[in-house]
C-alpha cells in the first residue's frame, strides 16, 4: 500500500468516525424528543379521600389519563376464592377492605364497565370479562386489572407512588 | 462546458438547457405499455388523482386546522365544516378520497396478484408497492385521530396499545410514542406532524421508487406474455401500429387510462355530494373522552380484515395468551404479502384462471378478506367469535398453502388442508368449552406454524407451464 493510499484510508475513517458520532448523537436527540416531557412526568400523582364510601360502591377517579376503579368490599367478600397469586388483592385502608386497580381492560386498553347485579366487569370491546376481584374470566383480556402504584396515608390513597403496602401487594418487598 | 447556440424560440431555450424533448420521450411519449390490458391497468393513473387530490385537499384543511386536544374538535367541526367557505368540501373530499384509495390499492393489489404480476423480475414493483400501502395505512391511522373525536381516540388507544405487546420494551415503548401516559396532546401534536409532513414525503418518494421499479421489467399483460418491448417499439415507431404488441404511454395509453380515470371520478364525487357520511363515524362526531369507551371500537373499513385477525384468537393455548396469538397472527397478517413472490413457487406468469389451484386459492383469498371484513365490524360476541377464529387462522392457513398449491405438492395440501380442519374442531370445541386448554391443541398450533414457515423455504421450485 502506497503512502498516499494509507493516508486517504485514514481520513476516509476519520470522516466516518465523526460522521457516525454526529449521527448517533442526533439519533440521541430525536429519541429524547419524542419522550414524555418532565412537566408531563411530574403530574402523575392523584390524592383521593376514601372516607366516604359505601360498601359495595364502586368509584372511578382519573390517575394520569386513567380511569382507576376502587371498589369497597363488603366484609364477605374476600377474593379468597383466588389462587394464590392474586389472593392478595385487597387493601386494607382504615378498617375497610378495598380493589384497587387501573379500570383498562388489559386486552386493548377499554374501560369495562361494572355489572353491580352480575358483579361483573364487562369489557364490550372484545366481551372480555372480569370477576369482582379484577380477574380476568373470559374472553381475551391476559391477566387480571393492574394495580396501580399507591400509597396510603391515613384514610387517604395516594396513587402514582410506591407505598409499603403496594410493595407486598405486587410482591415487591 | 457544453456548446449553445442562440435559441428560435423559448421551448428551444429551455430545451437545450433542461433537455425537456428528451424528458417527455422517457417519460412518456416513448414508454412502451403493453396493448393486451384491461381497465384494471388503470388504477395506478387513478391513484395517483387520488393522492393528488388528497394532498390538494389537505393543503386547505391545514389552513384552519388546529392541532391541539382543546381547539382540534371544533376547528374541523365548527371552523371548517360551518364558517369556512367550501370547508365542508375541502373535508367531504379529503376523507372519502381518503377511503376509496383504499379501495383501489386493494383492486390494484389484488389484480397483481390474479395476474401474477409480482414475479419474474417483477419483485421490486411488488415490494415497493406494499411499502406504499404500508405509509397509506400509517398516513390513514394518523389522519383519523387529527379530528379528536371519540372514535379518534379509542382508535389511537387501541391501535398505540398494541406495541405493548412486544416483549421486555412494550410499556416503555406505548409511553414513548404517545408522549405521555395516555393519548393526549402530545400524542396529537405528533400525529399532527406525521400525518402532514413525514408521510406525504416518504409516500412521495415510494411513489417516485414505484414508477422506476416498472422500468426494467416493464408492464404485465393479460396473457402474462414475455414481450421484446425494445423490438416492439420499433415496430411502432415504424409505423406499424397494428401489428406492434405495445403503445405508447403518451397519448395512447393515457386516453384509455383518462376514460377509466372519468367513469371513476363520478362514482367519488357522487360519493362526496351524497355519500359522504360513510367516511365518517356517527361515533367521531362526539369529541374525544378519555373516561367514556364508546360500546363498540371499529377501525375504518380498510383495516377491518387485519383487525378481525387480530381479534380472531379467543382462547389461550398453554403458555400462550389468546392476545399474544392474535397478536403474533396480526402482525404476520401484515407482512406476508411482501413475501408473496417466495410463497409462489411457480415461475408461470399467467392469469389465475390459466394456473390451476392457484385459481381457486384467489378466489378464496377474496373470500376470506371479505368475510374478515364483514365480521371485523360485528361485536365479537357469541358465535361471531368462532367465525373470526375460522376466517383468521383460515387466512394464515391459505399462506402455508400457497407453497404447495403453486408447486402442486398434493400431499403437502392435504396436511396443511387437515391441520387446519382440525384446529377448526378443536376451536370449536374450545368455543363450547368442551375442551381444555389440551395438549392436542398445542400441538396442532406447533404443526400449523411449523408448516406455515418451512413450506415456502423446503418446498422446491416447479416453474413453467405444464
Ligand atoms: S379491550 Fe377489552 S376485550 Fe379487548
Amino acid at each position: 500500500m502506497s503512502m498516499a493510499q494509507s493516508r486517504r484510508d485514514f481520513l476516509g475513517m476519520v470522516f466516518g468516525g465523526f460522521a457516525a458520532a454526529g449521527g448517533l448523537a442526533a439519533l440521541y436527540a430525536m429519541k429524547r424528543t419524542w419522550d414524555p416531557l418532565p412537566s408531563v412526568m411530574a403530574a402523575g400523582f392523584t390524592t383521593v379521600d376514601l372516607s366516604p364510601m359505601k360498601e359495595g360502591e364502586l368509584r372511578t377517579v382519573t390517575w394520569r389519563g386513567k380511569p382507576i376503579f376502587i371498589l369497597k368490599k363488603p366484609p364477605e367478600e374476600n377474593c379468597n376464592h383466588l389462587p394464590d397469586e392474586t389472593k392478595k388483592r385487597l387493601v386494607k385502608i382504615g378498617d375497610s377492605e378495598y380493589l384497587v386497580m387501573i379500570g383498562l381492560c388489559t386486552h386493548l386498553g377499554c374501560i369495562p364497565t361494572w355489572e353491580p347485579e352480575k358483579k361483573i366487569f364487562h369489557c364490550a370491546c372484545h366481551g372480555g370479562e372480569y370477576d369482582a376481584c379484577g380477574v380476568n374470566t373470559f374472553g381475551p383480556p391476559p391477566r387480571p386489572m393492574d394495580i396501580p402504584p399507591f400509597k396510603i396515608e391515613g384514610t387517604k390513597l395516594v396513587l402514582g407512588e410506591e407505598g409499603p403496602e403496594y410493595k407486598k401487594l405486587v410482591g415487591k418487598a | 462546458m457544453a456548446h449553445f447556440t442562440k435559441a428560435n424560440s423559448v421551448y428551444e431555450w429551455l430545451d437545450q438547457r433542461l433537455a425537456l424533448t428528451k424528458l417527455w420521450k422517457v417519460l412518456a411519449a416513448e414508454y412502451w405499455v403493453p396493448k393486451n390490458i384491461n381497465f384494471l391497468w388503470a388504477m395506478g393513473v387513478v391513484l395517483m388523482t387520488m393522492f393528488t387530490i388528497l394532498v390538494i385537499s389537505g393543503i386547505f384543511l391545514l389552513m384552519y386546522y388546529k392541532p391541539d386536544t382543546k381547539l382540534a374538535f371544533d376547528s374541523v367541526n365548527y371552523t371548517i365544516m360551518q364558517e369556512v367557505w367550501y370547508g365542508w368540501l375541502w373535508r367531504h373530499m379529503h376523507a372519502v378520497a381518503a377511503s376509496v384509495v383504499f379501495l383501489v390499492i386493494y383492486i390494484h393489489m389484488l389484480t397483481g396478484i390474479y395476474y401474477a404480476s409480482y414475479k419474474r423480475g417483477r419483485e421490486m414493483i411488488w415490494i415497493s408497492g406494499m411499502l406504499l400501502f404500508v405509509t397509506f395505512s400509517a398516513e390513514a391511522f394518523s389522519g383519523y385521530m387529527l379530528p379528536w373525536g371519540q372514535m379518534s381516540y379509542w382508535a389511537a388507544q387501541v391501535i398505540t396499545n398494541l406495541f405493548g405487546g412486544i416483549p421486555f420494551i412494550g410499556d416503555d415503548l406505548v409511553i414513548w410514542i404517545r408522549g405521555n401516559f395516555y393519548v393526549s396532546d402530545p400524542t396529537l401534536t405528533r400525529f399532527f406532524m406525521l400525518h402532514v409532513f413525514l408521510m406525504p414525503i416518504i409516500i412521495m418518494m415510494l411513489i417516485g421508487f414505484h414508477f422506476y421499479s416498472l422500468r426494467i421489467p416493464h408492464v404485465n399483460n393479460q396473457e402474462g406474455e414475455e414481450i421484446d418491448f425494445d423490438a416492439e417499439a420499433e415496430k411502432y415507431k415504424a409505423g406499424l401500429k397494428k401489428e406492434s404488441k405495445v403503445i405508447p404511454f403518451w397519448p395512447v395509453f393515457i386516453s384509455k387510462d383518462l376514460f377509466v380515470l372519468g367513469v371513476f371520478m363520478i362514482f367519488y364525487f357522487y360519493l362526496v355530494f351524497y355519500h359522504y357520511d360513510f367516511a365518517m363515524d356517527p361515533i367521531n362526531f362526539d369529541p374525544a373522552n378519555p373516561m367514556k369507551t364508546p360500546p363498540h371500537i371499529y377501525p375504518e373499513w380498510y383495516f377491518l380484515w387485519s383487525y378481525e385477525v387480530l381479534r380472531g384468537f379467543f382462547f389461550n393455548v398453554g403458555p400462550l395468551s389468546a392476545m399474544d396469538m392474535g397478536l403474533i397472527a396480526f402482525g404476520i397478517a401484515n407482512i406476508i404479502f411482501f413475501f408473496l413472490p417466495w410463497f409462489d413457487k411457480n415461475d408461470e406468469v399467467a392469469p389465475a384462471a390459466k394456473r390451476g389451484g392457484f385459481f381457486i386459492w384467489f378466489w378464496l383469498l377474496v373470500a376470506d378478506m371479505i368475510v374478515l371484513t364483514i365480521w371485523g365490524k360485528l361485536p365479537p360476541t357469541g358465535f361471531n367469535a368462532y367465525i373470526g377464529y375460522v376466517a383468521a387462522v383460515g387466512f394464515l392457513a391459505l399462506f402455508a398453502a400457497l407453497p404447495a398449491v403453486t408447486a402442486r405438492k398434493k400431499g403437502l395440501l392435504s396436511l396443511v388442508i387437515l391441520v387446519t380442519l382440525a384446529l377448526y374442531i378443536a376451536g370449536y370445541l374450545e368455543y363450547t368449552k368442551a375442551l381444555g386448554n389440551g395438549i392436542v391443541i398445542i400441538a396442532l398450533f406447533a404443526i400449523f406454524y411449523l408448516l406455515f414457515f418451512l413450506n415456502p423455504v423446503f418446498v422446491k421450485n416447479r416453474g413453467g407451464a405444464q
